[in-house]
């Protein structure tokens, strides 16, 4: 029985379904893809209890700790380092996963007019709303599910069914919880950006209020559903009352949405938008200006996460150093390379990390151009005298800057961090020039977006299926064991180890060469085809 | 002088064929109506003409320079209103005008007050909140504060009110008295009507009439309304007599312009008490090309 609010949610139900048929299927594979496919690659790394609590040493830090949550160091099994590594970081992906669907099923289509229509039929005022709800409920119950009986399956000594079901649950919870945060963001915010940066601002909340509880106090913890997430210890003494409090909170959450959007008016909110500005500075007036304007926030953000990210990188560094000291049996395994510091060795691990994640906001800045055209924006920038050239050196200009920055602002973060806690620090020139090298790399990639952009503007998303196939090949893999040639299929597999390695110009100066070449046939292209609008 | 210039135009994508050899001549200081239904090619034209697609053949010049590989140098002295104007979310209504402006060169703020009083627009409010007909007001302003020599309005009142409709038409004489050229693509026939000097209907990616509307309505049907003493027999069997309606004693008809005289002949014998004619209005003449469409279309049962 449904009150008249809810008229015909069924219906909406299956069009909500049908509208995300694909989408939210690709979300549960690539989560649970991962999910499985961690326990199986640390079963591989760390055959043995003694290696185990090598890497559990290595992990019983506070910088780690802030990171990942606590785990259970004592009784570092498959299940419990799965738990530890791999449990948070999924919970918050899930937690993301949850926060695009629900915002773009409703303040999205609410500020499109989309959901003008549906009201306008006979369905009830808040079906909408309750249909996103009840799909997204239903698809976190999925995920626990499956998620839960693909980890036992996995049939690992460590990972019974309780804990595997306990561990699909958390993630499921999660996502209950986060459906219910952005149901509520979503009644708040005027725009559906507002409603997305307000359910994301949350889950950063959670997590750093989390990070700091557990380096300090156990009870802040309690206060952040990504601290019941940890304290769930699935694996370990495997606790269900944080799931139940979790799926209580998000039906508090859901009553809640329903009252925001029962005493609303259709495309109010509750937080309004400032009155801007009436003129546009000097700046605005250039295709350059405007590029940057458009992107000034994401910019800002992924500058924001690239320094923190370098920050919480060279925060573990000063507690390995320790560390490694003190453990024989690690630095006997350790040491390869000659002259160079165990924690020195370390370094280009994370540098590709951050190098590959820094590729990220420059290529996103190079296809605003393609996602401009998609919108039929380009067209009045066109039909102004602006030449096509101009548009699109423009555009790459933001995006070779933009990687400059964010490579360098992870470096300096890392150095930054890695001073205050290492007794013996780095010299800056060495952990600057180490993330710099991945400069040349970054180039080839956005380059390799402009020529997309030129040539196949239909797929231009191909750029992303190398991103993720760099990542895969030269950070993973070691621990996947591909042959050699595939890391070079990648930039990022011709790029120095520094420290590690000498730093060799060749490459460099290749890359860079290629880099080039790729930016002007981008040009080339761009200046002969259509543009779509 | 003729401002735009285009010959035997073709444009492809793919297989299809969106344009066929369109002819358009655009002479300094007129009005030039671009009508025609959805899909005939208009839209296409007019992005050729912007440069921003690429012809599959023949010829389009704007101020005697190629539109392709003269673009920017052309678009220093025009302005384009598209019908669906899709603007940057997160900038004002203010900036973007700015923009626009700015990007053509022009000093905004003398025209610009002025254009937004008339129009009604708070520049102040982001693009994310404006509805269409707003959006469409932003391009308007932005086109006429920069004060171009030539205008290209793609249906560019789809979203306004009766009001601001008046006060665009109002803007486009004004820039016609200042000597500017303007081609108006539209739905709207009786704004066309109302502001075009000369018109082209396009369809199918042709060109099927163009000329001034009373040329144009010398190639089509009159419209009588007459009254007789007599009843006038079959009276749609006469040639030239079209869609016949009878009311009692009074009929109404249209007449093939070349019919004319031996229509009004045959019908004189029966007694003229009322004779009433009227000029076809130019739905009349797109109807008629659009029936005729549907005939060859249909196999002619209209």
């Amino acid at each position: 029985m449904f009150p008249s609010t809810s008229y015909n949610v069924g219906s909406l139900i299956k069009f909500t379904i049908r509208k995300d048929r694909i989408r939210i299927p690709l979300w549960l594979i690539g989560i649970i893809f991962f999910t499985v496919l961690i326990p199986v690659a640390l079963d591989d790394m760390f055959p043995t209890q003694e290696e185990r609590d090598v890497m559990a040493e290595t992990m019983a830090n506070p910088a780690m700790t802030a990171m990942v949550g606590p785990g259970d160091i004592e009784n570092y099994t498959i299940g419990a380092m799965t738990t530890h590594n791999m449990l948070l970081f999924t919970a918050v992906v899930v937690g993301l996963m949850s926060i695009l669907l629900v915002i773009r099923h409703t303040r999205t289509e609410e500020e499109d007019g989309l959901s003008e229509l549906i009201l306008a039929l006979p369905v009830g005022r808040l079906a909408n709303l309750n249909a996103t709800l009840f799909v997204l409920t239903v698809t976190h119950i999925i995920l626990a599910l499956i998620s839960g009986f693909s980890l036992y399956a996995l049939g690992l000594d460590s990972m019974d069914l309780e804990g595997s079901l306990l561990y699909g649950a958390v993630l499921g919870g999660t996502g209950i919880f986060f459906t219910g945060i952005a149901a509520v963001s979503a009644q708040i915010s005027e725009s559906s950006r507002g409603a997305t940066g307000l359910s994301i601002a949350a889950l950063l909340l959670a997590y750093f209020i989390r990070a700091i509880g557990d380096v300090s106090n156990e009870t802040l913890s309690l206060f952040s559903p990504l601290g019941l997430v940890t304290r769930t210890e699935a694996y370990s003494t495997n606790v269900w009352w944080p799931v139940l409090l979790l799926a209580g909170f998000s039906a508090l959450l859901f009553l809640l949405a329903n009252y925001l959007n029962a005493i609303r008016d259709w495309g109010a909110a509750f937080l309004h938008a400032r009155a801007g500005k009436t003129y546009a500075s000097r700046f605005l007036q250039t295709p350059i200006g405007l590029f940057f304007r458009t992107q000034r926030t994401a910019f800002i953000s992924w500058g924001i996460g690239m320094f923190v990210l370098g920050l919480s990188y060279g925060s573990i560094m000063g507690d390995l150093e320790s560390f490694f000291q003190g453990n024989e049996l690690l630095e006997q395994m350790l040491v390869a390379e000659e002259g160079y510091s165990l924690t020195e060795q370390f370094i280009p691990a994370l540098m590709i990390v951050m190098g590959i994640l820094a590729t990220v906001p420059p290529i996103i800045a190079m296809n605003k151009l393609i996602g401009e055209e998609k919108k039929n924006r380009t067209e009045s920038i066109l039909a102004a005298p602006v030449s096509r050239g101009k548009l699109m050196a423009s555009n790459l200009a933001i995006a070779v800057m933009n990687g400059f920055i964010m490579i360098s602002l992870s470096g300096i973060g890392l150095f930054l961090a890695a001073e205050t806690v290492m007794e013996d620090g780095f010299s800056f020139g060495m952990i600057y020039g180490a993330s710099l090298v991945f400069y040349p790399a970054m180039l080839v990639m956005i380059s390799f977006s402009a020529f997309l952009i030129g040539f196949a503007p239909k797929l231009t998303g191909l750029i992303w299926v190398y991103v993720v196939f760099s990542f895969i090949t030269n950070y993973l893999g070691g621990l996947l064991d591909f042959p050699a040639w595939v890391e070079k299929l990648s930039p990022f597999g011709y790029i120095p180890s520094l420290p590690v390695e000498n730093m060799e110009w060749a490459p460099i100066v290749m890359l860079s060469l290629i880099a080039i070449i790729l930016a002007i046939l981008g040009f080339i292209g761009y200046q002969k085809r259509d543009i779509a609008g | 002088m003729s401002v735009v210039e285009v010959r035997n135009l073709y444009k492809k994508f793919g297989k299809f064929h969106a344009l066929n050899g369109v002819d358009l001549t655009l002479n300094q200081g007129e009005i030039y109506g671009f009508i025609g239904p959805n899909g005939a090619g208009k839209s296409t034209t007019i992005r050729i003409l912007l440069g921003i697609l690429k012809a599959s053949g023949g010829r389009a010049s704007i101020f005697g320079k190629d539109t392709w590989k003269d673009a920017v140098e052309i678009h220093k002295r025009l302005a384009y209103v598209p019908g669906d104007v899709n603007l940057w979310p997160n900038l004002t209504g203010g900036e973007v005008i700015d923009l626009f402006v700015g990007l053509r060169g022009g000093d905004t703020k003398r025209k610009r007050e002025e254009l937004l009083e008339r129009f009604a627009l708070d520049p102040s409010k982001k693009c994310r909140t404006y509805s269409k007909g707003n959006r469409q007001k932003v391009a308007l302003v932005a086109a006429f504060a920069s004060d171009p020599e030539l205008f290209i309005f793609d249906e560019p009142t789809s979203g306004l009110d009766p009001l601001m409709e008046q006060v665009f038409q109002e803007y486009v004489q004004e820039a016609k008295d200042a000597g500017k050229t303007v081609l108006l693509s539209s739905h709207i026939l009786s704004e066309v009507e109302k502001l075009c000097d000369r018109v082209g209907i396009i369809r199918q990616g042709e060109i099927i009439e163009s000329g001034t509307l009373s040329e144009l309505r010398h190639l089509t049907r009159t419209n009588l309304l007459v009254e007789t003493k007599k009843l006038i027999p079959l009276i749609g069997e006469v040639k030239g007599i079209h869609n016949v309606g009878e009311d009692g004693q009074t009929l109404s008809f249209q007449v093939d312009a070349e019919e004319l005289d031996s229509v009004i002949r045959h019908v004189s014998q029966y007694g003229i008490l009322k004779l009433e004619s009227a000029p076809p209005t130019l739905e009349d003449l797109f109807m008629r090309h659009y029936e005729h469409k549907q005939e060859t279309n249909t196999g002619g049962n209209s």
